[in-house]
């Protein structure tokens, strides 16, 4: 599966969103209502997902979906 | 009070009170990791210990103050068991001397250990226990953190500083079912309290209520409660052990 799709997956599970809402443009924290603990299990579960480490300076700088597909798919380069 | 299937780390778990808080976390069915950093012989001797009565643990030497170690160490502790639903911060030493004489390596030797290493390890153990939506986070202070003590300066300081950790924290991981509490020993009998002279031990009896030292195991079983079920409502809180030596809050 793409990155993408997993990553839409992971979001919908650990947000408890729906599908239709997480387009690439979608803010965790404004448009998916995530609060900060949200942020750090989801970063978790991208770990877990995709088996990649990722740095909390890192972390902190996705904040949209298109972020968070963008960073997986530039570390699995 | 169980904590079946339960896994538990206690850091400084080779000796003193880590070692009584692991034997009766172990008691209660939970699969406890003995930190330790510079004494196997003690470590496998609690090991011994637990198992003698029953229960299950495993060793796991690093260094508390190194955060690196810590991290990676605690993380394959999540992913050789799965999980990590109690974590004890115990581990502490001393470095005593009169502020005016007190070199800087033994303030951040004793910050370091005692309160750096409370965060690094809750730091990594979080993780498992957000995910589990359960967990318990106990950090051990001392009466000394309330009181204050001459020539423990950095230890008074550190054990201060862990209470304000286990209030921040814990209103940081409510949410998630997490609690973090602290418990405050007064004069216990370990190695620790040993190298006392005997005078000023008599002189310690003599400001005590109850008219003894504490033993590891009063200390271990107020741990219990707060790991267990029956203390599910109760998070940011100090609980002191003390004999009733100091009564604030
Ligand atoms: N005893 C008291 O009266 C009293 C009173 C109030 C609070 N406390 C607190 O209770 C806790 C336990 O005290 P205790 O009297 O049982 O002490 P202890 O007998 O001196 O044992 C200290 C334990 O901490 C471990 N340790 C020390 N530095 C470490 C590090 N950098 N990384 C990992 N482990 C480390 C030691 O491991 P090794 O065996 O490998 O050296 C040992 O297991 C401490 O936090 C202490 O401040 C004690």
């Amino acid at each position: 599966m793409a990155v993408e799709a997993k990553m839409i997956d992971i979001i919908v599970e650990q947000l408890s969103v729906d599908k239709e809402k997480v387009v690439p443009a979608a803010s965790f924290v404004d448009d998916l209502g995530a609060d900060s603990l949200d942020l750090v299990e989801l970063i978790m579960a991208m770990e877990e997902e995709f088996d990649v480490e990722i740095p909390d300076e890192e972390a902190e700088k996705i904040t949209t979906v298109q972020n968070a597909i963008d960073f997986v798919a530039k570390i699995q380069e | 009070m169980t904590l079946q299937d339960k896994v538990a780390l206690v850091t400084g778990g080779s000796r003193g009170i880590g070692r009584a808080i692991c034997t009766r976390l172990a008691a209660m069915g939970a699969l406890v990791g003995i930190n330790y950093v510079s004494n196997p012989t003690a470590a496998q001797e609690t090991l011994d210990l637990l198992e003698a009565q029953g229960g299950r643990g495993f060793l796991c030497p690093f260094n508390v103050s190194d955060f690196a170690a810590t991290q990676t160490a605690v993380k394959s502790i999540i992913s050789d068991h799965g999980r990590l639903d109690v974590l004890v911060n115990n581990a502490g030493i001393t470095r005593d001397g009169l502020m005016a004489m007190m070199k800087e390596p033994h303030w951040d030797d004793v910050l370091d250990t005692n309160l750096k290493g409370a965060f690094s390890c809750s730091k990594a153990a979080m993780r498992s226990m957000l995910k589990k939506r359960w967990g318990r986070i106990i950090n051990i202070s001392s009466v000394i953190g309330f009181v204050g003590n001459g020539g423990q300066v950095n230890y008074g300081a550190a054990k201060a500083g862990l209470v304000g950790l286990t209030k921040s924290m814990a209103r940081e991981l409510a949410g998630r079912n997490v609690t973090v509490n602290c418990v405050a020993p007064g004069y216990i009998v370990t190695d620790m309290t040993e190298e006392l002279a005997e005078d000023v031990q008599q002189a310690i009896k003599a400001q005590v209520p109850l008219n003894r030292l504490g033993s590891a195991e009063d200390v271990a079983a107020a741990v219990a409660f707060l790991a267990s079920a029956d203390a599910e409502y109760i998070t940011g809180q100090t609980l002191h052990v003390n004999g009733g030596m100091y009564m604030g809050n």
